[in-house]
């Protein structure tokens, strides 16, 4: 028989709603925020202008008048301008949803935010899901129109270019909180805008690269769009996946997530 | 409440931004419970040691402890929260949003519905932040405060820039929620405000601690009135046991008393003792306030 030694009288018995202390689970991370962030962007009529509307209207302007036309393996040259467009869409998301932390830094909330148990590499993670779900809707949008307006091409390919497409936008969700964290600004993307766009014209985005002087189509080998925009294609056009292509995509999710992550710790430093 | 560790704990804190001290080995303890108000005027140092205090500046020297850990792990488990003058708010999202999101941050909160109640902002939860007034935003950043259920509020000049009604307001709603046992410091350039609603008042000037004391001693400082008179060789101690007499200060040939019978005092000086030149001048907490918050030239 064991005797069991009396329990302290003071427990927490006298403040029963006494608060938990706890650390929060995953550094403050919670689904619940992701829904909110991505309401915020949704209700935002210049990120939904720029990233859904805008680039299903260039489809219809500069796509549907070349139906009929077909690339050399036979594939509808529609579909070629509706994954480039679907790749537009997407870096434009992810930018605009990765830059959104020039905004907040800006307003002060980054500040605020550190007045709580929100670790800084959750608010990252945070603002990394609601840039690719955003990306992810842009993809999605542009081949709904796509689909609408006729583009018919095998189930793989529409499957292997949306999935490039939107992962390959991952690039700039870097690119996005690396340009946040360089400078806090309330509205980034009025600067970024136009750069997105000079870079999606190297990417060939706009129009083939092969049209393009080819000075111009060596040095746009180089350029942070390219790779995304290689890859995306390769489903449809059958000209497998070049190695040029894969090592740009790495060079530039290095490059921009290095930057990124450097400026983050910076920001986050105290003073 | 079942820590026994000080509230705040702050030993020699120290700060420098380049050639200009804002902190200055400033100690200070305050025990759980306290409603403390820290006072002085603008450059006082009153944010830095706030910033430092929340952990969001590194003291070049000195310590902080809040509830016997540190700054960040007092945020982290919700146990401090603060109201600021610089943290932002986001103007997209509405009120209750606000309230929603940062809520999710925290292991445990008290519900949104609630805090907003208690922050008297029940009636705008639907209302876009940019569109709320000054005054709104100020208690949407106290009902975040309000959220973790802290055992350390902290604000910092929580009116500035409030209208006399808002300012009203607001203190109510912070007194209505005074929970027992809760700690407060809030930094402030306005007397009455500390008068009001502190316990303790903090005087700071030049990153120091000047004064420290209950409400009523700090008044004590100033209430009734100072009489200085020239008297070389004057017996400080003689002079501190007449009756009504709070303190004497030797000054060269010069002595100053501070008492609430100016009239017994003058009357001893001019028939006991030698003084001559007699003045008596009344101080009022303005007067305290300003001797004690401004810089001494000379002497």
């Amino acid at each position: 028989m064991t005797t069991l030694p009396a329990t302290p009288a003071a427990t927490r018995t006298d403040r029963p709603d006494e608060p938990d202390r706890r650390l929060p689970a995953l550094g403050g991370f919670a689904p619940a925020v992701l829904r909110i962030e991505l309401r915020r962007v949704l209700r935002n009529r210049r990120t939904l202008a720029f990233t859904l509307i805008m680039p299903g209207f260039f489809f219809l302007i500069f796509g549907l008048p070349q139906g009929g036309q077909t690339l050399d393996n036979g594939r509808p040259v529609t579909a070629y301008v509706m994954i480039s467009l679907a790749v537009y869409a997407a870096m434009v998301a992810t930018t605009s949803a990765g830059g959104a932390v020039a905004t907040e830094r800006a307003l002060g909330w980054s500040r605020q935010l550190r007045l709580t148990p929100l670790r800084p590499t959750a608010y990252v993670a945070t603002k990394l899901i609601t840039a690719m779900a955003l990306g992810l809707l842009a993809v999605v949008v542009e081949f709904l129109v796509g689909a609408a307006a006729g583009v018919r091409v095998p189930a793989y390919v529409w499957l292997l270019a949306g999935l490039a497409a939107w992962l390959g936008s991952l690039v700039f969700a870097a690119f996005g909180l690396f340009v946040g964290y360089l400078v806090p600004a309330e509205n980034v993307m009025q600067f970024i805008g136009p750069i997105l766009a000079v870079l999606a014209m190297f990417g060939g985005l706009f129009v083939p690269l092969e049209v393009l002087p080819d000075v111009l189509q060596q040095v746009a080998k180089f350029t942070p769009v390219y790779g995304v925009g290689e890859l995306s294609r390769a489903p449809l056009t059958g000209a497998g996946v070049s190695m040029a292509a894969v090592a740009n995509v790495a060079f530039w999710a290095l490059v921009f997530g290095v930057g990124a992550a450097r400026l983050f710790r910076r920001d986050t430093a105290r003073v | 409440m079942t820590s026994t560790h000080p509230a705040v704990e702050l030993d020699g804190l120290t700060k420098t931004f380049g050639a200009v001290t804002a902190v200055d080995g400033l100690s200070l303890r305050v025990q759980p419970g306290e409603v403390v108000a820290f006072l002085g005027p603008n450059g006082a140092g009153k944010t830095t040691t706030i910033d430092m205090l929340l952990g969001l500046a590194r003291p070049d020297a000195g310590t902080v402890r809040l509830l016997g850990g540190t700054p960040d792990d007092a945020v982290a488990r919700g146990r401090v929260a603060a109201v600021l003058q610089t943290g932002g708010l986001l103007k997209d999202l509405t009120v209750g949003e606000t309230v929603q999101m940062t809520g999710h941050f925290y292991r445990h909160t008290r519900p949104t519905a609630e805090v907003l109640e208690r922050a008297g902002i029940a009636d705008i939860a639907d209302r876009v932040v940019g569109r709320c007034s000054g005054g709104q935003q100020q208690r949407l950043r106290f009902a975040l405060a309000l959220l973790p259920d802290p055992d350390l509020m902290v604000l910092d000049e929580p009116t500035t820039g409030m209208d006399v009604e808002g300012r009203r307001d607001f203190w109510q709603a912070l007194r209505r929620d005074a929970r027992a046992g809760r700690t407060v410091i809030f930094a402030t350039h306005y007397l009455d405000e500390a008068d009001a609603y502190a316990d303790r008042i903090v005087l700071v000037r030049q990153g120091r601690v000047v004064a420290d004391g209950t409400t009523a001693e700090i008044k004590n400082l100033a209430a009734g009135r100072t009489v200085r008179a020239t008297l070389p060789g004057a017996d400080q101690a003689a002079l501190a046991a007449l009756p009504g007499v709070d303190a004497v200060e030797v000054r060269g040939d010069s002595v100053l008393v501070r008492t609430g019978d100016s009239d017994a005092i003058a009357r001893h000086l001019l028939t006991r003792t030698t003084a001559r030149d007699v003045e008596i001048t009344s101080r009022n907490l303005e007067d305290a306030f300003l001797a004690l918050t401004t810089e001494h030239t000379g002497a």
